[in-house]
């Protein structure tokens, strides 16, 4: 079983995030990271090609200047081999473009699976992976906070609202993960160390058959208008506890007539 | 603009309170709203629909367990395709919502707005609200390519109000194949009933993050959500770890809240937290940190050990009773 995780590398979210002022689109100049709700992609792909003789595990990411710092992370937890996507042109890209120039790239390494995150955690806009999975004519299952698969089948306990659904799937299939639905593995020494001589195929959008016209900030189909400060709520009470703490906020709710 | 459509979802008891909120919306962006639902029996919700603002609803009929995503986006791509020409299609940022505007982006392709909490008509484009960085900047954006516009909408943008209509219209489409998009079929549904009011209607909601320190301690904020009647709410950060379920999770990737009171318990207040609660109309912060985010859209903040106030707040208002 081939199994290709789509991996995004992002800016550190420890560090306070910014938007280009003259684009509105998310700074991304800094050093980039793997997106931690990648970590449990990684973990689920390890796990299931484990349990399936004779599995791979592929990354698959795009990132600008061939940024690599973040697949190295996962290919340290110990995928095989990546295929990194970069391209000055994808500069700009929406979620759809991103999504064509990802299915391009995953189509070439023929998976049985892809797993991805349920959103990312700088763009989280969440539509990629079902868009991914209709790119590649695959059934997807979203939310997915439990996957097990004989290689042949995906079995997928999928959040709802109400509850979860048990949820069949044939593959080839698309699914996305939850965070927490495994512990991701810190990577050995020895994994870091194999990390660094792993292969990482690096692709063009010529490479992939892509018109640059059709993606970066020349094929996006949205604008961004303006970025204003929300309307700020007044300014509450901030106390230190002496032993009053619960005192106070019973005459809050008082106040408020909750009770 | 002259025509928007609303994907109505709905659950065991009619639409969900989204649909009705984002039909609601449509009314006010263009003279003709209409619905896309599916189901056994889409007959049954015209009347509500209708009383909502759809004047016609388009029913993809009953899916055999196979999940919503690939056959309800087929449908709608194949009306478009045929000619029909809503200026753009709302949907619910929901579980399915989410699979079908990821689906039918990609098979018409345009592109998706999502996250979107605002939504009003400027010179004859659809101009889009998003909070970013945890709320504390509004983004507007909008399409620029050909129609129709794709929106997922978060819960509780929009408040719901029928409008006195008669029932809708239900016009059934014909199956649409899919081929093997469509094969994900479900097989058992599980329910997890919590008990008291849910998370997202209820008028007090009580929150847990990692600050109280272990699962075993969030019976306290059980314990607390039980007395104020209301329903209780945790952090991404201990959902993660396994201390609660998912569906008790308040934030960007879980539930949208809005109560009368909120209340904070050992909850830093990242981002991701505060976009699912900061429309709450009362908020109140316990935390040890005072330079804890949380504290910066708090009514009252109590700096302090959740350890302490918590036992001392249950104990206050049981002797209350």
């Amino acid at each position: 079983m081939h199994v290709v995780v789509c991996v995004k590398q992002i800016p550190d979210p420890a560090v306070p995030g910014a938007l280009d002022q003259v684009t509105h689109t998310l700074d991304r100049s800094g050093k980039l990271v793997m997106d931690d709700s990648d970590s449990y992609g990684v973990e689920m792909a390890l796990q299931l090609a484990g349990d399936v003789d004779g599995s791979e595990v592929t990354l698959v990411s795009m990132a600008p200047g061939g940024e690599t710092s973040g697949l190295r992370t996962a290919l340290a937890m110990g995928a095989a081999r990546a295929i990194l996507v970069s391209d000055d042109a994808l500069s700009g890209s929406d979620a759809l473009s991103t999504a064509k120039a990802l299915a391009a790239a995953i189509r070439r390494a023929e998976p049985d699976l892809v797993i991805a995150a349920t959103e990312s955690t700088d763009g989280y806009t969440g539509t990629l992976p079902v868009q991914l999975a209709e790119l590649l004519g695959m059934p997807s299952v979203t939310f997915a906070k439990g996957v097990s698969t004989d290689g042949t089948t995906l079995e997928v306990d999928r959040q709802t609202e109400a509850g979860y659904d048990e949820v069949r799937c044939p593959l080839p299939a698309v699914v996305t993960v939850t965070a927490g639905v495994v512990e991701p593995r810190y990577p050995s020494f020895k994994g870091i160390m194999a990390a660094k001589s792993k292969p990482i195929d690096v692709l063009s959008l010529a490479d992939l058959g892509i018109d640059p016209s059709d993606v970066g900030v020349r094929g996006a189909r949205q604008e961004i208008v303006d970025v204003a400060d929300a309307e700020a709520r007044a300014g509450g009470e901030i106390v230190m506890d002496e032993g009053d703490g619960a005192a106070r906020i019973v005459a809050f709710l008082e106040q408020l007539k909750v009770i | 603009m002259d025509r928007v459509w609303v994907l109505a979802e709905t659950v065991e008891q009619g639409p969900t309170a989204l649909t009705l909120e984002l039909l609601t919306k449509a009314r006010t962006l263009a003279p003709a709203v209409e619905a896309v639902a599916w189901g056994p029996d889409t007959a049954s919700i015209a009347r509500v629909l209708g009383e909502h603002g759809a004047s016609r609803v388009y029913d993809v009929g009953d899916l055999g367990g196979r999940l919503p995503g690939a056959p309800v986006a087929g449908a709608i791509a194949a009306l478009i395709r045929d000619g029909e020409q809503p200026d753009a299609v709302l949907i619910p940022a929901s579980y399915d919502g989410r699979d079908v505007a990821g689906r039918l982006s990609a098979m018409l392709d345009r592109p998706v707005l999502t996250n979107v909490t605002g939504l009003a008509e400027q010179d004859g484009s659809v101009l889009t609200e998003h909070p970013v960085f945890g709320g504390t900047k509004i983004l507007h954006a909008r399409f620029t390519g050909e129609g129709p516009g794709i929106y997922v909408v978060r819960a509780k943008s929009f408040a719901s109000e029928p409008a006195g209509g008669g029932a809708a219209e239900v016009v059934a489409l014909p199956p649409v194949d899919v081929g093997p998009t469509g094969a994900a079929t479900i097989v058992q549904r599980h329910v997890e009933e919590a008990s008291g009011p849910k998370l997202d209607e209820a008028a007090v909601v009580v929150s847990g993050g990692r600050g109280l320190g272990s699962a075993e301690s969030y019976a306290l904020i059980e314990e607390l959500s039980h007395l104020l009647h209301g329903a209780a709410g945790a952090s991404r950060a201990i959902v993660d770890s396994g201390w609660v379920p998912y569906s008790h999770q308040v934030g960007q990737t879980g539930k949208t809240v809005k109560p009368t009171v909120y209340i904070a318990c050992g909850i830093s207040g990242a981002t991701q937290h505060l976009v699912g609660m900061k429309g709450s109309k009362n908020i109140v912060a316990i935390n040890k940190d005072r330079e804890a985010p949380i504290f910066s859209v708090a009514d009252l903040g109590i700096v302090g050990d959740v350890h302490k106030v918590l036992p001392a707040l249950i104990e206050a208002l049981k002797s209350r009773t």
